[in-house]
């Protein structure tokens, strides 16, 4: 025998299911009323340092269909690099950002401020990215992962470092479609599977 | 505690399975390949935070949310309360709870929910509240009816509140289910079933808490979550060259 360890267990997730957006988002779901409006509708404010930016997309399931019903949230650095909350950090970029994929479309649109690169844990700096987290019906446990940006140096990024298949490295690289826009499609299953996090 | 630390790893084996045939959705939107694993970063290990000034002072009582407490929601009455830990057991404060859920007759307030119960003109579905400084949240709202769904032949959905905590870290980020205790539609839930570990099934079933009840107003409901914790620290510091 031996001493316990008295650690508790996660508790397990379940899926966000059909009508996510009744609890995150109600006014966009219809539930007007109970909040003034719903939780982060933006990840900046008006003055916020950096370089403005669009990035579009949609999530595909593996038959190749542009999901409707996802929700996605996003977190990210200022353009300094800093978390809100860490000293210096710029006063009007909340850095957190829920959106949905469109009803008709499927396309999701998040406008931010382009984030600097920041400090990974006893590493190399970090490239620009926004991390993501995908949660719909039928998925299970929601879904992290990271937007990069195909115009600025990716080849130190610890995180894509790690990627040993090179060629998925690309399924985490917006891509520029026009000035401070850009383009990240999610695919969830199969050709060009988008690499999704454990971290 | 230290803010900084790594996040402890995910157990996966602790959560569903992503691909679980007898629940069709997830068979075209689970990964086919293995998530890439790598220490936590501070990326994972910040959060957005938020204060009571998000609040409003009925968000968290469903019966009476949806009509800015002009008339209350058909239903049982229940309170719905619990703490927010982590997984080294400390309470997880000011940290944002939110709750949806269908109405009494098993109906959600949502375009895409077409089952003939009837919508209650008092009721919206969803609420939120932030722990206090030792991890404690409570809801008012009514027991959600079950209801069927498109799936199998013949599926039912349990009574089941949905919840999205926060945490301090966006690494912690969850959502998830509460049960009730007893209802025989938990065993029969193919989403259920997606959990493989039957104690941690059993770790969404929310017990009845008569000690916690109110005569004559409302029945109590426990359900305690806990979500990831940080590893110790101690050793964090490298001096430099190490
Ligand atoms: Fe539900």
């Amino acid at each position: 025998m031996t001493q316990p360890l008295e650690m508790l267990i996660e508790t397990p997730s379940q899926t966000g299911g059909p009508y996510v957006h009744i609890g995150c988002i109600p006014s966009f779901a219809g539930v007007e009323g109970i909040y003034p409006e719903d939780l982060g509708l933006s990840p900046i404010a008006k003055g916020a340092r950096g370089e403005a930016i669009t990035v579009t997309g949609s999530i595909y399931d593996g038959t190749g269909w542009a999901m409707r019903d996802a929700m996605l949230e996003s977190w990210q650095a200022d353009a300094a690099g800093l978390h809100p909350g860490q000293q210096g950090a710029d006063p009007n970029v909340s850095g957190f950002c829920r959106f949905a994929a469109d009803k008709d479309s499927g396309e999701f649109t998040l406008k931010t401020v382009k984030p600097g690169p920041v400090m990974g844990r006893d590493g190399p700096l970090m490239a620009p990215h926004i991390s993501l987290w995908i949660v719909a019906r039928g998925i299970n446990i929601g879904l992290n992962t990271r937007v990069y940006f195909d115009d600025e140096d990716n080849s130190a990024d610890p995180l894509l470092a790690r990627i040993e298949q090179r060629h998925r490295v690309d399924t985490l690289i917006a891509k520029t479609t026009g000035v401070g826009a850009y383009r990240f499609d999610v695919r969830l299953q199969g050709e060009g599977e988008t690499v999704f996090l454990d971290l | 505690m230290n803010d900084k630390a790594a996040l402890m790893p995910r157990r996966r084996e602790a959560h569903p399975v992503p691909y679980w045939p007898d629940y069709k959705t997830s068979v075209t939107r689970s990964p086919s390949l293995p998530l890439l694993s790598m220490e936590s970063t501070p990326s994972e290990e910040t959060g957005p935070r938020f204060g009571h000034s998000l609040i409003g002072p009925l968000d968290n009582n469903l019966i009476v949310n949806y009509t800015g407490g002009k008339a209350p929601a058909v239903g049982e009455r229940i309170r719905v309360h619990g703490r927010v830990l982590d997984e080294t057991g400390r309470p997880v404060p000011q940290t944002l709870v939110e709750i949806w859920q269908a109405n009494a007759g098993g109906r959600y307030r949502h375009i895409k929910d077409t089952y003939f119960a009837p919508l209650d003109p008092n009721f919206g579905g969803c609420g939120r509240t932030l722990t206090d400084a030792d991890g404690f949240y409570e809801f008012m709202t009514i027991r959600p009816g079950a209801y069927p769904w498109p799936n199998r032949a013949n599926d039912w959905r349990p009574m089941h509140v949905h919840f999205s905590i926060f945490g301090h870290a966006f690494g912690q980020r969850l959502i998830s289910q509460m049960y009730f205790e007893g209802d025989p539609l938990i065993d029969r839930c193919p989403i259920m079933a997606t959990i493989r570990d039957r104690s941690q099934i059993e770790r969404l079933v929310a017990p009845l808490d008569m000690q916690n009840s109110r005569a004559m107003d409302y029945l109590a409901y426990k359900f305690d979550i806990v979500l990831r914790g940080r590893r110790q620290t101690m050793f964090e510091n490298k001096p430099e060259g190490m």
